[in-house]
């Protein structure tokens, strides 16, 4: 594995729209994320916080606009930008074991000694005892830091986390904020959504804060940030 | 990661999740194991008989294998969003789509062979002669199914109203297919079996045609 530091990236978002029928999910957004930077996303439900994660995890494609990655070979296809995403849903297999389902992508993914690292990492997210269990007879809490792990499997240096610390008990939301310290300090860029104040908001250098499928605030301010986040929790 | 270590340890998960809920072998092999009895019993058949309508049967039961099976596909990798997880994990997104044909071809190939030597008995029709060239019929047809299948499933999934949309797109592409895989089988269950080579190029160029398609607009029927 690359460490982040070697890789770092940036994300520029011009004029990206995406229009599903006639509505509006997102409109002419237009954003650079610095390589490093930390950037919480805050607003009302359907203002299109994820659907702008999708974009830069490419797994959309904006129905106008463009997103580019600094160095511009970053974004060449998923695999090598090093994109690690947290969506609602889990992306894991119910029908798989946690050691499982951790092996398969880490082989996809090419890490190398697939085997330690999962176990490293199920070390990490305390589902060690409980790695031959089924992900179906997991509680939701567990199947996010199932989630979690797949995400942190390469290291990635784009983070991008859909409101991450759902079902999260408070070692867990602890542990993932750690995690989260330690990838931006190795120079990972993190693009999150969030709603309200946590542990994991206090990782944020920048807010941005969404209505409509529009940018209506963007501070690199701290009160100013804070302001940004409680307003969406409001 | 190649293509095709990426194809095979995807294949891999494929075979594990099958054969750990054997959902779809069960209901495919008793669905069209109900079809084959039934009609043995509705026609009693002798062997002149299953000569002339035993290759529409056989295959009017693999389509319905088929079309039960194809559509799980890629319903099931929307239930966590785990086809998100598989294209930001491989490096080529043709491996998602190879892994799922192999998959499909393997389990339609499983059903077959399950199926014959019943077919055989219920219908008095000899295949033990033409075993080899049989399952050559077989394969070429059932690749086929699968290659359009898989296709139709991963362009249905992302569809509202999506179990009806598959059967509805696969129906009138499969036509062709059908009638060279069922004149192909004819030929060998005839009273002088014998291999037809110009329905057996037919379904090798099916298959190459919508294999290449496939292979060349993959990518976008995996998008959003």
């Amino acid at each position: 594995m690359t460490p982040p530091e070697a890789r770092r990236i940036g994300l520029r978002f011009e004029n990206i729209d995406k229009r599903y029928g006639g509505l509006y999910a997102l409109r002419r957004i237009s954003l650079e994320i610095a390589p490093g930077e930390c950037v919480a996303f805050a607003g009302r439900n359907g203002s299109g916080k994820t659907t702008l994660l999708r974009i830069a995890a490419q797994l959309v494609r904006p129905s106008a606009g463009k997103l580019t990655f600094s160095p511009a070979q970053a974004g060449a296809s998923p695999a090598t930008k090093n994109t690690g995403f947290v969506a609602h849903a889990t992306m894991v297999y119910d029908e798989l074991t946690a050691e499982e389902n951790l092996l398969l992508f880490a082989r996809l993914l090419g890490i190398p000694e697939p085997a330690k690292r999962v176990e490293s990492l199920l070390h990490d997210v305390g589902l060690f005892e409980r790695r031959d269990s089924l992900v179906r007879t997991f509680s939701r809490g567990m199947r996010q830091r199932v989630a979690i792990a797949r995400a942190l499997l390469h290291e990635p240096s784009v983070l991008l986390l859909d409101e991450p610390s759902t079902g999260l008990d408070p070692q867990g939301a602890n542990w993932l904020a750690e995690t989260l310290w330690r990838l931006h300090g190795a120079g990972s860029t993190i693009l999150m959504s969030l709603h309200g104040e946590s542990e994991i908001s206090a990782l944020a250098t920048r807010g941005i804060r969404l209505d409509a499928g529009t940018v209506v605030a963007d501070t690199q301010n701290g009160a100013n940030l804070r302001s940004i986040l409680t307003f969406a929790s409001a | 990661m190649s293509l095709f270590s990426n194809t095979s340890v995807l294949l891999g998960k494929e075979l594990r999740t099958e054969f750990r809920s054997r959902e779809l072998l069960t209901t495919t092999v008793v669905f069209i194991l109900m079809v084959v009895v039934l009609f043995s019993f509705t026609f009693d058949p002798t062997r002149e008989e299953s000569r002339r309508f035993g290759p529409g049967l056989l295959w009017m039961a693999f389509l319905f294998a088929a079309s039960l099976m194809l559509q799980p596909g890629f319903l099931r990798e929307q239930t966590n969003d785990t086809l998100s997880a598989l294209r930001l994990s491989v490096s080529d997104p043709f491996a998602i789509f190879l892994s799922k044909l192999c998959a499909n071809t393997l389990f339609l190939l499983i059903t077959e062979l399950l199926l014959l030597p019943i077919f055989a008995v219920l219908y008095n029709v000899p295949l033990l002669g033409v075993v080899p060239q049989l399952a050559l019929v077989l394969f070429l047809g059932s690749l086929g199914l699968s290659v359009t299948g898989t296709t139709l499933s991963a362009i249905s999934a992302q569809a509202r109203m999506r179990e009806l949309l598959l059967p509805l797109l696969l129906l009138p592409l499969l036509t062709p297919l059908l009638i060279a895989s069922t004149e192909a089988t004819a030929a060998l269950f005839a009273e002088n079996p014998a291999l037809r080579w110009d329905w057996l190029a037919f379904l090798i160029a099916f298959d190459v045609i919508f294999l290449t398609a496939v292979w060349l607009f993959g990518e976008y029927l995996l998008e959003e």
